[in-house]
């Protein structure tokens, strides 16, 4: 087992310096550099003060030397200075954005899970009845339902209307006078309709898949036998074929560790949310390098971290995949 | 807000054209609600005003910044030596004077007494060279160092009195002199790229910093000890919201205190009792102007009467119409009208399709081979319009435009690219035929980077590579002229010569469109814009929202 961890673990390493490669490439081969950004069509800035700026970014270096000092620096976990003109760290900027990101998502992640379980069974143990029938048009509609018309009717209803909900953000102005309680109420009242929102959007995949994969192991013989010895249904359905059912789900959660740490532009852009989603946009629209490159590197990093878990929780889960 | 390099910038991506919204301008017409209790109320100290912009400020050191975001923020917390008031006047704000010397080599600033920086720090003739040094320093990565580069010398002669010495008179040079001045004490031998300050300025201004959240709100306070007396408004919030439909909401719901409306917005969404009563909307002439460049190398754009014609095919008016809903104005030139350099006497082009078949035809250009297409030589005249992505406004104004000109037999293809992409692919190597683009209407009318001849090489700013003697001289004797007078002369023949060769087609200058509630008092429209005395801004204590 250790071994099979070690080996899979050392052949992460040539996969993330292949993934930085291309990325780094793709990014420098984009037209546009973060030094023209900041002065092109400027009356006020002269070709001389863009030299400047580009000698000062390095970029007047060939592009493997980059690579080679950009490398250098990562080996050692240093992400350097974003490009952006507060020049702050690249950590710093990343990880100022990721809890934000992280709790939203988990959030979600977890109302999904907790809706589209029973939602699944249910329309398994059903199948083709009245109910299974209501939830796919319900869990589909959440699919195709674009999030950003959903969010502005939720925002128009519960926040225009009503009054009931803030519109955007995260905090009230008056955050950092209440109690801690307040506080809480106050971030689970700015979560409410992102996390809603972001969850209608997910069911779908996460229900069919329990509904597909319940439905599989139901008509296995062993859940026959179950039933020939007259065992109760609940007991088969909860004991016996769900334990089973839930393996490829393991799969699913973590494939989707990836997911947690990425945001969604164009829902942080709705709800004002500034997360990574948010950040990554706009360090790719201003060219800024070592913040992009850095944002892919632990994104990679955690994806590849996300499959090995995965992995790995499956062989737990599943004896027939550990005698192998 | 009042600094003079936010409005010095091109119109560059929607981020930047629409915060421009926030940006002063003339009134052309104050919004009927609110007038009325104006002058009933007392002004008092207290409440919090909340702005709202579409982009977060990237920092607020504003020598660094190019975004009008940062600008925005940091005009509150520093100043420069000069700003302009209301009427466009270049006045003292941390200089209380200044002379010009050796006909207009020398500029002697007298500074403010008694300022004292955030922290408590004597403000010194000391911080103003720091500042001049730190502009010209090439380890500065700074997009604004140009006009700091003029300077030959620059002195503090004692601790309140600064003065520059220029090679030859350069009359941009004292609206240079407005930009803000940084504490010495605290940038002094430190990186400033990696500096504290930009997270946490400290300035002479009249808002102290307190709080910056990345991406969500920057929280500024009240200086009770500013020079010009304590605002009174006490707390200003910036909040980050980047949808504008959500930035609508927000206003609508009371949580923000202001915004610059769309021209949907403006006549079809806000025309409510309930909006009345509680926003007021203010329309007036934004500084910036909408324009169809041409590249003037290429050959099919080398006659000015076919340039003449594309601008007598295109009604412009119409383009305001539908694009803007009407709110703006024809532009004629590079300036806005109203303002002492504009010259309202130039040649117009009234749309007339029977004028601008009659000068194609001039130029050799007819529908010979009867395909509805003009042709000469056998080629057909057709052209491609280039814009860039995120600026719906460009791209209707193009979808118009090629309508117009087909109707007199010109064929336009119209493609859309992303900013970065179209500077550094199209623009910078002048491989385009047609743009549409806008550029920012600075207040020292100064343009020589735009039209001058020399200013056509790779990056440099005249891309539609337009040259003309007489321009060449007018604008080197304008911006070597102190005399308000004089560089009137020169600037209202370069209008002249600009409007009979339009060797770009003027289209329109669009409205700013703010809406601010109507529970703020004290703002009075001006052509300068709204925002140029924030600080007399106030709320009556019995309407005051945010009470601690």
């Amino acid at each position: 087992m250790i071994k099979y961890l070690l080996k899979r673990i050392m052949a992460m390493i040539p996969m993330l310096i292949g993934i930085t490669m291309i990325s780094f490439a793709i990014i420098h081969i984009a037209p546009g550099s973060p030094a023209d950004l900041l002065i092109q069509m400027n009356p006020k800035a002269s070709p001389d003060a863009k030299a400047r700026l580009r000698a000062y970014y390095g970029l007047d270096k060939p592009l493997p030397v980059q690579y080679y000092y950009w490398l250098k620096r990562i080996a050692v976990l240093d992400f350097g200075f974003s490009f952006s003109p507060d020049g702050r760290k690249v950590a710093d900027k990343i990880f100022e954005r990721m809890p934000v990101t992280v709790t939203l998502n988990v959030l979600s992640l977890l109302l999904i899970m907790a809706v589209a379980l029973p939602l699944g069974i249910l329309s398994s143990m059903y199948q083709h009845s009245f109910l299974d029938k209501c939830a796919t048009v319900f869990v589909f509609l959440g699919f195709a339902w674009p999030s950003f018309w959903l969010a502005l009717l939720l925002m128009m209803l519960f926040g225009v209307k009503l009054g009931w909900l803030p519109i955007s953000g995260l905090t009230s102005l008056n955050h950092d006078t209440l109690s801690v309680l307040g506080m809480a109420a106050d971030y689970g009242r700015h979560l409410l309709l992102p996390v809603l929102v972001s969850a209608f959007g997910g069911l779908a995949g996460m229900s069919r898949y329990v509904r597909s994969s319940m439905l599989e192991v139901i008509r296995q013989d062993y859940i026959t036998t179950a039933r020939a010895k007259g065992l109760e249904e609940r007991s088969i359905i909860y004991r016996h074929a769900l334990r089973n059912a839930l393996l490829p789900i393991i799969t699913l959660l973590g494939l989707s560790v990836p997911g947690l740490i990425g945001g969604s532009v164009i829902f942080e852009t709705i709800f004002s949310i500034p997360g990574m989603g948010q950040l990554f946009w706009a360090s790719a629209m201003s060219r800024d390098y070592p913040l992009i490159m850095g944002m892919l590197v632990i994104g990679s990093g955690l994806t590849l971290m996300g499959n090995l878990i995965a992995d790995l929780s499956y062989a737990l889960a599943d004896p027939r995949i550990r005698v192998k | 807000m009042k600094h003079a390099f936010a409005r010095a910038q091109a119109i560059s991506q929607t981020v930047l054209a629409c915060l421009l919204l926030l940006l002063p301008g003339i009134t052309a017409f104050a919004g009927a609600a609110g007038q009325v209790a104006e002058d009933s109320a007392d002004p008092a100290h207290g409440d919090t005003f909340i702005d709202s912009s579409i982009g977060d400020a990237s920092t607020l050191i504003p020598i660094l910044a190019s975004d009008s975001a940062s600008h925005s923020v940091a005009g509150l917390i520093y100043n420069g030596l000069v700003k302009y008031d209301k009427n466009l006047n270049l006045i003292g704000d941390l200089a209380e004077s200044w002379e010009i010397l050796d006909k207009g080599l020398t500029i002697r600033f007298h500074l403010r007494k008694n300022v004292l920086w955030h922290d408590g720090h004597p403000f010194t003739s000391r911080d103003v060279l720091f500042t001049y040094r730190t502009m010209c320093d090439p380890k500065t990565p700074t997009a604004y160092a140009d006009p700091f580069l003029q300077v030959k010398d620059a002195r503090a002669l004692d601790d309140f009195t600064f003065q520059v010495h220029y090679a030859k008179p350069f009359a941009p040079a004292l609206e240079s002199w407005g930009l803000s001045v940084l504490p010495e004490h605290l940038l002094k031998d430190k990186d400033i790229v990696k500096s504290e300050l930009s997270r946490h300025p400290v300035g002479t201004g009249p808002y102290i910093f307190q709080s910056w959240e990345s991406g969500a709100k920057i929280t500024l306070q009240a200086n009770p000890r500013y020079f010009e007396g304590r605002p009174f408004i006490d707390r200003y919030v910036y909040r980050v919201i980047p949808d504008s439909a959500t930035m609508f909401l927000e206003l609508k719901s009371g949580t923000i205190d202001r915004m610059g409306l769309t021209p949907m917005q403006y006549t079809r969404q806000t025309d409510t009792p309930y909006f009345r009563q509680y926003f007021k909307k203010y329309c007036y002439l934004s500084f910036s102007y909408t324009y169809l460049g041409y590249n003037l190398k290429n050959p099919l754009f080398k006659d000015s009467r076919v340039r003449q014609a594309i601008s007598c095919a295109i009604d412009k008016q119409e383009l305001i119409d539908v694009v803007h809903m009407g709110l703006g104005q024809i532009a004629t030139g590079p300036y806005k009208p109203g303002t002492w350099v504009y010259n309202p006497q130039v040649k117009r082009y009234p749309f007339n399709q029977h004028q601008a078949r009659e000068l194609l035809s001039k130029a050799g250009w007819a529908d010979h081979d009867g395909d509805g297409v003009i042709d000469r030589d056998g080629t057909p005249f057709q052209f491609t319009i280039l814009t860039n992505i995120g600026n719906n406004e460009r791209a209707k104004c193009a979808e118009i435009i090629q309508y117009r000109l087909a109707q007199v037999g010109i064929r336009v293809k119209i493609r859309i690219i992303e900013w970065a992409s179209f500077i550094n692919q199209f623009i910078n190597q002048r491989r385009f035929e047609a743009v549409i683009l806008g550029w920012t209407i600075p207040q020292d009318p100064d343009l020589y980077d735009i039209w001058y001849s020399g200013k056509t090489k790779p990056e440099e700013l005249n891309f539609i590579s337009y040259s003309n003697a007489e321009v060449d001289g007018l604008l080197i004797k304008a911006r070597n002229t102190f005399d308000q007078n004089e560089r009137r002369k020169y600037y209202f023949r370069i209008q002249e010569i600009l409007a009979e060769e339009q060797p770009c087609t003027f289209l329109y200058v669009p409205d700013a469109l703010p809406v601010i509630s109507s529970r703020f008092h004290g703002i009075e429209p001006a052509p300068i814009g709204i925002d140029y005395n924030f600080i007399k801004w106030y709320v009556p204590k019995q309407e005051q929202k945010y009470v601690p």
